[in-house]
């Protein structure tokens, strides 16, 4: 049975999605189907330094979000992982499968793997791996920012 | 706030379709009660869509999840289809609170609504743990749950 008890969250490893220049920085756990996120996504974005990005689907509150960050993760196995959650940050009114392709066509990305990677096991199970270490350290909603471990209550954020 | 080893006060409320659900009902099985201060407030809504997400898990530890508020069972009904949950929501309405009130959960006036507390009954209906959150504007994220389940 998976633990989902109380645990750090896991140190920034290589198969983390990682944007921007540093070793410190910032590691946000996020729903891509959260308008909260979506809000907050910019302000992060442009911060200078290091920002992580961990999946943290809410299901229930957002019945598109597995597609989205299977969409996401699909992406970034042909490189275009933050392409694409700007994107879909950027314009929340397009999220069905076929903005999903029109998306992925943008991208450049080749669209039959795109297809087959979005749906694959291995894809849920690296959703489901940042979601439960969101889960075990704590996480009580989105977007969830840590700062060198630590969580940063929203008044002391500054997007 | 009760505590840990008395014997869990039984109820009978209203869940959101109307039934009736006691306590006495989960006899022989792990019980959760999440009270929780009121229907479609946004921190309650994140408490419970969380708990919904790794809902599978806890019931996977034998344990049922039920939610309690000061709220009509309409209300948990309209509530629980906007958040897309299907975890029991009982409706301690009337008296206001009662059931609050007899686990040692309920804020008195002017807030008039149970804090964010989460006890679990063992099924011989006792007291196994208890958390009470530092206010209710803050809600225990769903680790502490299963690190009380380990």
């Amino acid at each position: 049975m998976t633990d989902l008890g109380s645990a750090p969250i896991p140190p920034v490893g290589s198969d983390d999605h990682v944007t921007g220049e540093g070793d410190g920085g910032l590691i946000v756990y996020a729903d891509l189907g959260c308008p909260r996120c979506a809000g907050a996504w910019g302000g992060l974005r442009e911060r200078p330094g290091r920002l992580v990005f961990r999946h943290f689907p809410v299901a229930s509150k957002h019945p598109r979000s597995p597609a989205l960050h299977a969409a996401a993760e699909a992406a970034g196995l042909q490189g275009r992982f933050f392409e694409m959650v700007d994107s879909l940050y950027g314009d929340r009114g397009r999220v069905d499968d076929p903005h999903l392709w029109s998306r992925a066509e943008e991208f450049g990305l080749d669209l039959d793997r795109f297809e087959t990677d979005r749906r694959s096991e291995p894809t849920a199970a690296r959703i489901r791996r940042d979601f439960q270490s969101g889960i075990r350290a704590g996480v009580a909603g989105t977007p969830a920012v840590f700062d060198a471990c630590t969580l940063l209550r929203d008044r002391e954020r500054e997007f | 706030m009760i505590g840990v080893g008395e014997k869990a006060p039984d109820f009978t409320l209203r869940n959101q379709d109307g039934e009736k659900v006691s306590l006495s009902d989960y006899a022989g099985r792990k019980v959760l009660l999440v009270f929780y201060p009121g229907d479609f407030s946004p921190v309650c809504g994140d408490q419970l869509s969380i708990y919904q997400e790794v809902k599978p898990e806890i019931e996977g530890r034998g344990v049922e999840l039920v939610g309690v508020s000061v709220d009509s069972f309409f209300a948990h009904k309209a509530f629980q289809e906007k958040l897309g949950i299907d975890t029991t929501l009982l409706s301690d309405f009337e008296p206001k609170g009662e059931v609050a009130r007899a686990y040692g959960s309920y804020l008195d006036a002017p807030l008039g609504f149970a804090n964010r507390t989460l006890v679990l009954v063992d099924g011989d209906g006792r007291v196994a743990w208890t958390h009470e959150s530092p206010n209710p504007g803050e809600f225990p994220g769903a680790n502490v749950i299963f690190d009380a389940l380990s």
